[in-house]
């Protein structure tokens, strides 16, 4: 078991997420950055797409009452174990009574706290991912509150013992740097005017406050649009930009609604969609168009990491 | 019918324009047509009013492919007057009181009296035009348009799960609490979601749907 004695400001269970019963309303949800989870879960010595803990932007604090294996991948919230610094990124051994303290990340949202054998909450629609909205899945469809207890898998058949090296992943970006996420153009691309897809590729766009596993609000000049921001509801995927009736692009997360009634001018491809999820209130973020086959080559790079 | 692009692993195919059962029903059409002909190429199928969309995975099956193999068939369903609803789920409903707190409003703002909402709204076969909003939300097609009633100036915080409600010219039922802005015309025990239930979703897209009134709400368990 594991005891949350703080919660953090965020904190749920998120796995590789709930695909199949999209065309039941129901979203995917699973860890924002989806490769920091294969990270974390990796190092831990569990499946990629294990339970973890998705902690966001101020981490919290945790007793382990048994010994284990545990690892921290994304944001790097300057861990503690029983006062002692541990790494974002390398494996730990954790004592019985030990207490990991996680502080705010100084720079990226989400941080991954996997630990050997997964969080053993109950698998909902085959998933143990946490769908706020619907308080559905994960513990108790909740994000954690102090005093909860939560089960530790027993040991997991891990595919092979990875090295840190090996899950390194690229350096988050410092707080105000403009990401860069690449886009395929569509479904309603043809409801931007071209002076509107000129603002939208051209624009350093601001991250706002508004921002949560359902998708990130982004400020910058309103977009001009051909016959309005309403268009008949269709389906929505992560990833898809929303621009709204103020002329402002949204980028839809993991959480997002299954469909939406607004233009979506271009889709963010999924390797980048971390690159979304790991920014904040205060970064920014462009648009840089990209081909069918750069997006399925970068899937394919995504997917052979680490190199097995 | 057009092809549109949502992301690498998206195709988004279009049937027609509008909100139109008949084109509704095509795509349901399509749905199942794909479902059994490419199963082994597409992840999974999602319809909504006018469109499907088609996730696959493009590092295992070429976009180009599956973009000529859905065409195929999408004209093939084109061509197809699509039949009716396979099933029809009933919904016992019971209007007015304390269940549907605003079937009043919706009498006086449509000048008929509460008994000839209720014959109204009790009268059609629905279609289920897709599910969205939240998990089994049904989006259906077929209020009889004397029922168009504005939605709240403002939302109600809470709605409690199986709220019939009717929003400016549509109808649905909130399948978990949540917050909505509909009036609720009654309510129906029936759990819409159960995610412990072995099918959790009541409701499938193309479904036939009729409220039927009663007196007493059974709940359930």
């Amino acid at each position: 078991m594991i005891e949350v004695l703080k919660p953090g400001l965020l904190t749920t269970v998120q796995d590789a997420g709930r695909p199949g019963h999209r065309a039941s309303g129901m979203p995917v949800a699973g860890a924002a950055d989806r490769q920091a989870l294969r990270a974390a879960n990796l190092l831990a010595g569990n499946e990629p797409g294990a339970a973890a803990l998705e902690l966001t932007l101020l981490g919290g604090t945790f007793l382990f009452d048994e010994e284990g294996i545990a690892a921290l991948a994304g944001a790097n919230m300057a861990a503690t174990l029983d006062g002692a610094p541990v790494s974002t990124g390398v494996p730990f051994r954790v004592a019985a009574g030990a207490t990991l303290v996680l502080q705010g990340a100084a720079r990226g949202m989400r941080a991954y706290l996997a630990v050997r054998g997964g969080i053993a909450v109950p698998p909902l629609l085959g998933s143990r991912s946490t769908y706020l909205r619907a308080c559905f899945g994960g513990f108790e469809g909740r994000a954690l509150r102090a005093g909860d207890r939560l089960p530790v898998g027993g040991a997991a058949g891990a595919p092979r013992t990875f090295t840190p090296a090996e899950c390194a992943l690229p350096p988050l970006p410092y707080p105000g740097d403009a990401v860069t996420l690449r886009v395929i153009l569509g479904p309603q691309d043809d409801r931007v005017d071209p002076e509107g897809m000129e603002t939208l590729l051209a624009t350093r766009w601001n991250v706002t406050p508004q921002n949560d596993r359902m998708g990130y609000r982004l400020d910058g000049p309103p977009v001009r649009l051909r016959g309005g921001a309403d268009i008949v509801t269709d389906a929505v995927v992560p990833g898809a930009v929303q621009v709204a009736g103020d002329g402002k692009p949204m980028v839809l997360l993991v959480d997002c609604q299954t469909t939406g009634g607004y233009v979506k001018p271009f889709t963010v491809i999924g390797p980048d969609l971390r690159r979304m999820a790991q920014a904040r209130a205060g970064d920014a973020v462009r648009f840089k168009p990209c081909t069918q086959d750069e997006a399925t080559a970068a899937l394919a790079e995504e997917r052979r990491w680490p190199s097995t | 019918m057009r092809i549109l692009t949502q992301g690498e692993g998206g195709l988004v195919v279009e049937l027609g324009e509008g909100i139109d059962p008949a084109v509704n029903a095509r795509v349901h059409l399509l749905s199942r047509a794909i479902a059994s002909r490419l199963a082994g190429e597409v992840e999974e199928l999602v319809p909504s009013y006018r469109s499907l969309l088609v996730l696959h995975d493009p590092v295992r099956v070429p976009r180009e492919r599956l973009v000529e193999e859905v065409l195929a068939i999408a004209r093939e369903v084109e061509a197809t007057v699509a039949p009716p609803p396979r099933r029809v789920v009933q919904i016992p409903t019971r209007y007015g009181g304390i269940h549907g707190p605003d079937l009043a409003d919706v009498a006086r703002l449509t000048g008929l009296s509460e008994e000839e909402v209720v014959r109204r709204h009790a009268a059609p076969v629905y279609q289920v035009l897709f599910l969205g909003f939240t998990p089994g939300f049904p989006y259906l097609g077929g209020l009889d348009p004397t029922l168009a009633t504005p939605r709240l100036d403002t939302p109600r915080t809470r709605l409690p799960a199986g709220s019939v409600a009717i929003g400016g010219a549509q109808t649905g039922i909130y399948p978990v609490e949540s917050p909505g802005g509909w009036r609720i015309v009654g309510r129906t025990a029936l759990r819409l979601f159960d995610p412990h239930r072995e099918n959790p979703f009541l409701l499938a897209p193309g479904d036939g749907l009729r409220f039927v009134p009663v007196e007493e709400l059974e709940v359930e368990g």
